[in-house]
């Protein structure tokens, strides 16, 4: 499993050897700890659930520190369950820091995408506008919704609505720099969700 | 924030030398070509600064065979080699576009002191 969970930090740009500037992401990566293991001949299935970041101590309540003190961790902010082949190379409790990955990978990065509330065609669909002058009073409507023949508008059809705040995977990035210190990575371009935010990194599906 | 600053801070330059639009400079750019590696000149004058931090750029104008030439530069670049002050401009301006339209006598910029 090459998986672990982030808070992002910002953007900035580091330069390579030659002098190129690459647009970095700087994501605050673990360290992760395994809360859980789960076993196919139990669960059905095999897992590991991690958790990770801070968070004081009266804001969780009984069963959540139960099942912290049962892995005798130190409760966590974030937990997530990630896929494993066999759960049971893992133990409980066992730390999981940022390097794992190494300058040049790629990986892929899963975050909630920033909320946008209800939006219009156009920046939720990438719809194009109407004439702004020339006597158009066509804006930024929708456009037509179909053909008249069925008399009713088919399911799924592109509307106005609630945009972002959503799950979203960016792929195939590349890992420019690894911190382990400072449990640091810089990964090449954008990411999804606003600073501080939630983060997954795993090894790219592309990779493998 | 400060977290950013740890990866950036390798990257800052020391030696800049303090100069702002106006100033004329000489930039020692290194070239790559093929597979040598030589340093070649720029020298104009500033007629930009801008951003901060890691990505702050200058942009140095220079006519050259009748010809304006401008280049901009990210500050803390690893290909510059050296940024030398040749003159310094007194203007009364951050954004020098207005020499674009001027040429010879006229695009003069007074020295400071």
């Amino acid at each position: 499993m090459k998986t672990i969970l982030g808070k992002k930090v910002g953007m900035t740009q580091v330069f390579t050897e030659n002098g190129e500037s690459v647009p970095v992401t700087v994501i605050e990566a673990g360290p992760c700890v395994v809360v859980q293991k789960k076993i196919s001949e139990q669960d059905g299935y095999h897992a590991v659930q991690l958790g990770f970041g801070e968070k004081r101590e009266n804001l969780f309540n009984k069963p959540q520190k139960g099942h912290y003190a049962k892995a005798g961790v130190k409760p966590k902010r974030y937990l997530r369950e990630v896929r494993v082949e066999d759960a049971a190379g893992y133990e409980v409790g066992q730390e999981i820091n940022v390097d794992i990955f190494a300058i040049g990978e790629r990986v892929d990065v899963v975050g909630t995408s920033k909320g946008r509330g209800f939006t219009g065609g156009i920046q939720r669909h990438g719809f194009h506008r109407g004439p702004m002058t020339h006597g158009s009073k066509y804006h930024r409507r929708p456009g037509s919704l179909g053909p008249k023949g069925p008399a009713r508008v088919f399911k799924g059809r592109k509307l106005p609505g609630h945009a972002g705040a959503e799950r979203v995977t960016v792929q195939n990035l590349e890992v420019i720099r690894v911190e382990a210190g400072q449990n640091l990575l810089a990964i090449r371009g954008a990411v999804p969700g606003p600073r501080g935010g939630l983060l997954t990194i795993k090894r790219s599906v592309k990779s493998r | 924030m400060d977290l950013i600053r740890v990866l950036e801070e390798s990257q800052y330059k020391s030696t800049i030398p303090e100069f702002r639009p106006g100033d004329t400079v000489k930039v020692h750019v290194k070239v790559v070509e093929g597979t040598r590696e030589r340093i070649q000149l720029f020298e104009g004058v500033v007629i930009r600064r801008r951003g901060g931090g890691l990505s702050e750029t200058f942009t140095v104008r220079r006519v050259s065979y009748g010809v304006g030439v401008e280049r901009t530069f990210l500050l803390h670049t690893p290909r510059i080699e050296k940024i030398e002050v040749v003159k310094r401009g007194r203007v009364r301006r951050a954004r020098l576009y207005y020499l674009r339209q001027l040429r010879g006598k006229a695009a003069r910029i007074a020295e400071r002191r």
